[in-house]
């Protein structure tokens, strides 16, 4: 509230700051482990059926990507409009790679 | 601020990795350097998708893989992200120490990672004779899981040059962009481990 603040000031607000983003962190990697248990869980239990493991697997696969790209690589901090861009230019042209190379493996 | 001072609490940006122009142009390369080979890995794993039942009367994926020691590997790779994302915490509340300490720990789990990889190979080579010539789904597969694994030894390497050539020098704002796009580039290797044993092992077992 007042602008006196010294720079040990500014700093303990800083620190608090990341400590909070680190918890965030934490928390993003108990998500993922747990993607990942669920994904091995289901191949090694086998109860599902192959035509809807697959696409389960490649869902849960993306959403844990989602969390390592968006939290543990910053993309959801501001400042992050052109990485966001190239990965996603990326992620396009790798689709239409993988849609060439669909189409001209089983068409 | 003449950036080869080392920081101190009073003269420390908040984010040191992109507070110089050249920080700046690292953090962007290495964004692009990743797009690239977001298509690459793509190619590799269509090429794989369309080859993995090409296995010319060798070993399958069912016969071979073990979901224990992929998932043991997926540990070891998956914490070593987050080691990563510690040190980056360290780096900018400007502890040096405990970055470098905890960049260490990431080095560690890579190279545990890699010797389970070599052990994997090792396996399939010598008790069912599964190498790159033995079927296009052979071939397939150690160029995908090869290519993710020399990424993780270039990663290792990385690391290790970066801690060694910093050691002494301390945090400033020369090297703290260095620190950051490595720990970029690691969580990088990560993202593609998780199609890795999606597409190669889950499905594989799955068939």
């Amino acid at each position: 509230m007042e602008n006196t603040n010294s720079n040990q000031n500014l700093n303990s607000f800083q620190k608090q700051k990341n400590k909070e983003e680190m918890k965030k962190q934490l928390i993003s990697f108990t998500l993922m482990i747990v993607l990942t248990l669920i994904a091995f869980a289901i191949v090694a239990m086998g109860a599902i059926e192959k035509i809807y493991v697959i696409p389960l697997l490649i869902v849960l696969a993306v959403i844990q990507v989602g969390f390592q790209f968006y939290y543990f690589m910053h993309m959801k901090d501001k400042d992050h409009g052109m990485p966001a861009t190239i990965i996603y230019g990326g992620v396009w042209a790798a689709l239409l790679t993988l849609a060439g190379l669909g189409v001209v493996s089983w068409w | 601020m003449n950036h080869d001072h080392t920081l101190n609490p009073e003269t420390m940006p908040q984010e040191p990795e992109k507070a110089t122009l050249e920080g700046k142009n690292k953090f962007l390369g290495l964004w692009f350097f990743l797009g690239g080979e977001t298509v690459l890995f793509a190619s590799l794993f269509g090429t794989f998708v369309a080859l993995r039942n090409s296995t010319a009367g060798g070993p399958t994926s069912q016969e071979m893989f073990g979901l224990g020691l992929v998932f043991i590997m997926t540990v070891l790779l998956l914490t070593s992200s987050l080691t990563s994302v510690y040190a980056i915490y360290h780096m900018k509340n400007n502890n040096f120490k405990l970055m470098q300490l905890w960049l260490g720990i990431t080095g560690l789990l890579g190279l545990g990672f890699l010797s389970l990889e070599i052990y994997e190979f090792a396996h399939y080579i010598t008790d069912y004779g599964f190498t790159f010539r033995s079927s296009a789904f052979g071939s397939a597969f150690y160029t995908l899981v090869g290519f993710h694994g020399g990424h993780v030894i270039f990663g290792v390497s990385w690391l290790i040059t970066l801690l060694i050539r910093n050691a002494k020098r301390g945090l400033n704002l020369y090297n703290a962009p260095k620190f950051y796009i490595f720990s970029l580039y690691w969580h990088f290797i990560d993202v593609v481990w998780v199609f890795v044993f999606t597409v190669v092992y889950l499905m594989g077992k799955v068939g």
